[in-house]
């Protein structure tokens, strides 16, 4: 047996990657079936999970309901359709948005002197390690009624003479979206600046030399060549948006309604593992897809894993 | 043209960047000096240090430790004790299982052919590409009906009966570190040049000498940065860990959250400062490390 070992380098390798294989199986692919499974299931009255296969489930987040106003046996509702349009939109806003004010800076670190470019580096990385519900917490304080934006806007607007009356941006739309911005925008600078520093500067001169400008080098140039970059971040970005159910909770109070509270809520205060588990396995669809189709059309950045 | 040359746009617009990076962590930093408990409003600095505590509605007038009032509260609270001994103690248990188990797997990858293997390079992508949410109520889903039906099936009661706590936390960060692990290493592999091998095998040395006096020293960089990352991993996690704790697992993040949907103090903000100064620290640790690993290269 050892003796087979020592010579079959098939077994040796198997051996090695044996411990992380198993544990990404139970832990990561058994619970993914799992989940599948329960989808298809039905809430016991005290919360567990009655193992039939019914697409009830599905039917339900889709939009069919037996729980009408005038009377018919079913109808259209549009509570959970929505919940899934907006967690979309405000994931394809988010990525929008943080992909403009990601590209500025992660050309401004690309193009700094050699010397500083890891302090400006570093500099992006202590927002990104601060722990993500410290980050939240830190735009509610921002964002209250009391708080140092709707000072600040005073400050302006008494100095233009302008009168203002401090507003509530806590719990809106809003707020959701300025802190989805704020918790994501480093996953999208780091793959985009390892992307534009990797070009070839001779080729800024080549364009110069054929008689580029600046705009049409950055459309011609800069941008094909850090498209990987912008790839690899929107995947890091998108992905987490659609699940993300910790900043709609505190910045968007109930107002805010996005896939992740649905999922979460039927866990722990609803208690329907059933219908969570579709809503999860729909989420886990819809951006398999989106990515699939992504980088189908601008291709896989090999960034991702370097952030 | 001169490569390093900025224009004033990019150059407002990487300012204004930062700044909104920066506002929300320096506005946090303040605030944790505030003297009003209610911490609505910035109501100044804690003035005087004295004796005992000495409060006017709800400001702080004195203090013991004056304006650092909020990190001696801070220190004397049990909880925070608590759920900080338990980040770390998650943190040291998976981040060491999972470097040694995803170095193993990063040479295995690399460096063998096995029947497997497709399957277990996949598997390490999984995490990227799936919300975190989906696997946090994945995992829920298999723990609690496993030990639901191990619980009933032999007749548990008590603490014998399996539940949710520190071993499941930890056994589902390992789950999503160990990838990040093994990609590091493995990447470290492939710049790797392998006549430095070939040569200890020259000299008679066998796999196993070849592997601790020539292979390890070299990768052990990346499997250090592979490990420092995968701690930090495990400190910042809030989603997978919200779905696995149990009563007496509570980590900081959890307790956190927990705060912010309760009575928020500037103790919160004080917490926030001591655990970006840790961050800090460890960035720069890391940065250093990688550093050094690049100019090894080089």
């Amino acid at each position: 047996m050892l003796q087979r070992l020592r010579e079959s380098k098939s077994a040796q390798g198997t051996l090695l990657a044996l411990p992380t294989t198993v544990w990404l199986f139970v832990l990561l692919i058994i619970p993914l079936i799992l989940t599948a499974v329960v989808s298809f299931g039905r809430r016991s009255p005290d919360g567990n999970v009655i193992y039939t296969f019914t697409f009830e489930n599905y039917t339900r987040l889709f939009g069919y309901s037996t729980n009408c106003a005038n009377g018919q046996p079913s109808c259209f509702d549009p509570l959970y359709v929505n919940i899934l349009g907006r967690s979309l939109s405000l994931a394809f806003n988010t990525t929008v948005l943080v992909i403009s004010l990601a590209y500025p800076l992660a050309y401004f670190i690309a193009r700094a002197h050699p010397k500083q470019r890891n302090m400006y580096l570093f500099m992006v990385l202590i927002p990104l390690w601060t722990n993500f519900v410290i980050r939240v917490y830190a735009w509610m304080m921002l964002l209250r009624k009391e708080g140092a934006i709707n000072i600040i806007i005073g400050w302006i607007a008494h100095f233009l003479h302008i009168p203002f009356t401090p507003f509530e941006m806590l719990y809106t739309p809003g707020a959701v979206l300025v802190g989805m911005v704020y918790e994501f925008l480093p996953f999208m600078i780091l793959p985009i600046y390892t992307s534009l520093e990797k070009i070839d500067l001779s080729l800024y001169e080549a364009a110069a030399d054929l008689g580029a400008n600046a705009v049409k080098t950055f459309l011609r140039v800069t941008l094909p060549l850090s498209m990987p970059g912008v790839v690899a971040g929107t995947i890091l970005v998108f992905i987490p948006v659609m699940g993300t159910f910790i900043v709609s909770d505190i910045l968007g109070g109930r107002q805010v309604i996005l896939v992740g509270n649905l999922i979460q809520r039927q866990f722990l205060d609803a208690r329907d593992p059933t219908f969570g588990s579709a809503a999860s396995l729909i989420l886990m669809v819809l951006t398999l897809i989106v990515t699939y189709f992504y980088t189908r059309k601008f291709g896989f950045g090999e960034e991702i894993v370097v952030a | 043209m001169n490569p390093f040359r900025r224009s004033p746009f990019v150059l407002t617009a990487a300012v204004l960047v930062y700044i909104f990076l920066y506002a929300p962590i320096i506005g946090l930093v303040l605030y944790s000096f505030n003297a009003s408990r209610a911490n609505v409003t910035f109501e100044g600095f804690i003035p005087k240090y004295s004796d005992r505590i000495v409060m006017e509605g709800s400001l702080v007038k004195s203090s013991p430790c004056g304006p650092f009032h909020w990190y001696c509260e801070l220190a004397k609270n049990n909880d925070v004790a608590e759920a900080a001994g338990n980040t770390l103690t998650i943190a040291f248990t998976a981040t060491i299982i999972s470097t040694i188990i995803g170095t193993m797997a990063a040479l295995a990858l690399q460096r063998y052919n096995f029947k497997i293997k497709p399957f277990s390079q996949l598997s390490l992508y999984i995490p990227i590409v799936i919300p975190e949410i989906v696997m946090g109520i994945g995992i829920l889903t298999l723990f609690s009906q496993l030990f639901g039906w191990v619980n009933e099936t032999f007749n548990l009661v008590g603490n014998a009966r399996l539940s949710l706590g520190m071993a499941t936390v930890t056994a589902s960060h390992i789950a999503f570190m160990v990838p990040f692990v093994a990609l590091v290493v493995q990447a470290r592999l492939q710049g790797f040049d392998k006549s430095y091998e070939e040569a200890a095998m020259d000299l008679g040395a066998n796999e196993w000498i070849t592997f601790r006096r020539v292979t390890f020293p070299i990768i052990l960089p990346g499997i250090m940065s592979g490990a420092l990352l995968a701690f930090t991993l495990s400190l910042d996690d809030f989603v997978i860990t919200f779905f696995t704790n149990g009563p007496g697992s509570t980590t900081l993040p959890i307790y956190v959250y927990g705060l912010l949907r309760r009575i928020i103090t500037p103790q919160v903000n004080a917490l926030s400062t001591v655990w970006i100064l840790v961050v800090f620290t460890a960035v720069l640790l890391l940065q250093i490390l990688q550093n050094r690993e690049s100019k090894d290269h080089s």
